[in-house]
């Protein structure tokens, strides 16, 4: 495979959601972004910003209302879900919520193993069932946890159990979305180790999902910050911290608690102000124009591009871009 | 000074059935005139059993075994509902994690607040009742509050919500408030908001604050004090500045290790705590985090350690704290007196 080609990539994606009485939701506006193999893309933003719904659009949860989305050279938004089922192998997902997303009825031995069946993988039982104990075994677990069901389990347990079902069909993508927010401190640490010990070991490309962004700054390479479903900043993830451009990343850096009592007196810098706008209508211009202290009447009418400042590192704002 | 509230000793279980859950298992401390302590703890810490018990809302499966809950001096277990009740809100309130479900959906919010006022006076005037809920609202910095008077539940923000239950748990002006994860359901920025809110708030009214949590940084932002619990016990009481620069519990460290700084390097693997918390219906005899600690010793998984006082209002429960404890492999070693028993 050519490593040039990027894992993903996502050009100008739209998602918009039917909100009655002739009313869209605008979760997703012309994403573009791409993740080379081997590499992590951290997208954070609030609730509500459109994270999650880019996420399950690339993978075809939901169908995408405009914009491509490659897999290497494969354009999968025009395929046919039944086109669509070969690639699927190629991409995985990891969810948030260890609850939710396992089966209460199957065991976690079947679990696991559904993906290899979905795919048919393998023709015997026997080579199914070494498969899924390598993989228990990988992710910290053992052959004893195979014929018991999740709610046996411990949420750090579970979520090992839904990257065992992610990894087993070894995917290309994982898309790990918000895959440490339900967990515990001292859990999310295993858990993060364990998606990077996977990363190193199986060049795996990942697109991970959070608002914790301290962690996103640990994980990835490249990070997006997106408001009201549009990327407003993307760059490499260091810088993201060192030189915020875009005044909405720098109000979120701003807002985050620094567990360091010292630096968190001496910041007390202004977080963000007012609440997130409705995606039923976003405001004119720069959607970030009513919560921006320095928004200007530009900012309101005009709606600023996602451009290159130097180095890879893009920002749509009216008073950057000049 | 005499503190606000003094707890001694408390024990508190749950009746399952699956057997007696062991959530709080002797608690002691002391909150004074003005602190903000901190309660920190992973889930099935026995962090929000502690603040519950002190309201007696343990619904009808908990029960407090035994210990003191003393509030200026006057003990509060044994009191009737009916005296509680006079507690709750007026004197101690507390504030949620989920403000929706903290409302009541078919209910004017201003209506809400309203109601509490009349609860604990019933001899104030609508009008001026009103005008209380305004003066509130206000304080909370609802924007617009006349028209939000009348506003319902589901037509705010998750803020706009919390600042809501702020306001009911300030109206009659309590000494002491309970904040049970407030802003864990709230994104980054609001979570920054109510957090400034909180502390301008307790300028203002010169009240004391229980915050409890999981987020070391918002204990950072916010308190001066903090308690460390795991397993249905305070593992380290410190100020703030001694629990993140010197930890004295393994448990303590192991969680400072675990989260990434902003300038954590990315080269090397996070250090995380192995194994998982125990099962509090059968809890460790010895130390609970014995099974997950890497100084652990034979003595750790057969005996609970005693307080050690290392500094002022600074006392830690580790068996590596004993002057007989080995030096080798000791994360305490040369710290120099290693305090005494407690």
């Amino acid at each position: 495979m050519n490593k040039d080609v990027p894992v993903l990539r996502v050009q100008d994606l739209t998602k918009h959601f039917p909100a009655g009485r002739g009313k869209v939701v605008h979760a997703v506006d012309n994403v573009s972004f791409q993740i080379p193999r081997g590499k992590t893309f951290g997208l954070v933003g609030e609730s509500g910003c459109g994270k999650s719904t880019c996420a399950r659009t690339i993978i075809r949860i939901y169908e995408p209302t405009g914009g491509k989305v490659y897999l290497g050279h494969d354009d999968i938004s025009i395929l046919s879900q039944k086109e669509l089922l070969p690639h699927r192998q190629r991409m995985q997902m990891i969810f948030q919520d260890p609850y939710a997303s396992l089966n209460a009825r199957m065991t976690v031995h079947d679990i696991i193993a559904e993906p290899l069946r979905a795919h048919g993988v393998f023709a015997s039982r026997q080579e199914e069932s070494e498969r899924v104990n390598d993989m228990l075994a990988q992710v910290g677990l053992n052959r004893e946890h195979a014929s018991r069901y999740a709610h046996e389990f411990s949420g750090g347990q579970r979520q090992r159990v839904g990257i065992a079902r992610a990894l087993i069909i070894h995917p290309e993508l994982v898309i790990c979305d918000e895959p440490i927010s339900a967990l515990d401190v001292s859990i999310q640490a295993q858990i993060v180790n364990m998606l990077r010990k996977f990363q190193q070991e199986q060049a795996l490309t990942y697109l991970f999902i959070a608002h914790d962004l301290s962690m996103v700054r640990y994980v990835s390479d490249e990070v997006g910050v997106m408001y009201l479903g549009q990327l407003v900043e993307t760059c490499a993830a260091d810088e993201i911290y060192a030189t915020p451009l875009h005044p909405y990343t720098q109000g979120l850096l701003a807002a985050i608690p620094i567990p360091d009592p010292k630096v968190a007196r001496e910041k007390r810098a202004a977080g963000l102000e007012g609440d997130l706008p409705s995606p039923i209508d976003p405001p004119s211009g720069c959607r970030f124009h009513t919560r921006c202290p320095h928004a200007t009447e530009r900012c309101k009418a005009e709606v600023p591009s996602l451009k290159d400042v130097g180095a890879g590192h893009c920002v749509a704002c009216h008073l950057i871009n000049d | 000074m005499e503190p606000i509230l003094e707890i001694r000793d408390l024990n508190t279980s749950f009746l399952t059935s699956s057997g007696e859950v062991q959530a709080v298992r002797g608690v002691s401390f002391k909150v004074e005139k003005g602190q903000t302590i901190g309660i920190v703890g992973e889930s099935g810490s026995g962090k929000s059993v502690t603040s519950l018990s002190i309201l007696k809302l343990l619904g009808s499966t908990g029960r407090i075994k035994s210990g003191s809950i003393r509030l200026h001096g006057e003990e509060l277990i044994g009191k009737t509902r009916k005296e509680m009740r006079q507690i709750r809100g007026r004197r101690i309130a507390m504030i949620f994690q989920d403000p929706m479900t903290s409302l009541n959906p078919l209910i004017p919010v201003g209506e809400q607040v309203g109601e509490m006022i009349w609860a604990h006076d019933k001899s104030i005037s609508k009008e001026e009742r009103r005008a209380r809920v305004l003066e509130l609202f206000e304080m909370v910095r609802i924007p617009e509050p006349v028209k939000r008077l009348k506003s319902f539940p589901h037509e705010f923000s998750g803020g706009m919500r919390q600042r809501v239950m702020i306001a009911m748990a300030l109206a009659c002006k309590p000494e002491l408030l309970i904040a049970d994860e407030p802003t864990t359901a709230l994104d980054a920025s609001i979570q920054d908001q109510i957090l400034k809110l909180m502390q301008q708030l307790q300028h203002e009214i010169d009240m004391s604050i229980l915050f409890i949590t999981h987020d070391l940084g918002v204990v950072a932002e916010l308190c001066t004090h903090v308690l460390v619990m795991y397993g249905g016990l305070i593992m380290e009481e410190a100020g703030i500045d001694d629990i993140f620069e010197r930890p004295m519990h393994p448990y303590t460290m192991g969680l400072l290790d675990s989260i990434p700084g902003l300038h954590q390097d990315k080269s090397q693997l996070l250090k995380p705590i192995p194994g998982s918390p125990p099962d509090m219906i059968h809890p460790p005899k010895g130390c609970p985090f014995a099974p997950r600690c890497s100084y652990a010793c034979r003595v750790c998984l057969e005996e609970l350690p005693p307080y050690r006082q290392v500094s002022e209002r600074h006392r830690s429960m580790c068996w590596m704290l004993a002057p007989d404890a080995p030096s080798e492999g000791n994360p305490f070693k040369g710290i120099g007196s290693k305090g005494a028993v407690i």
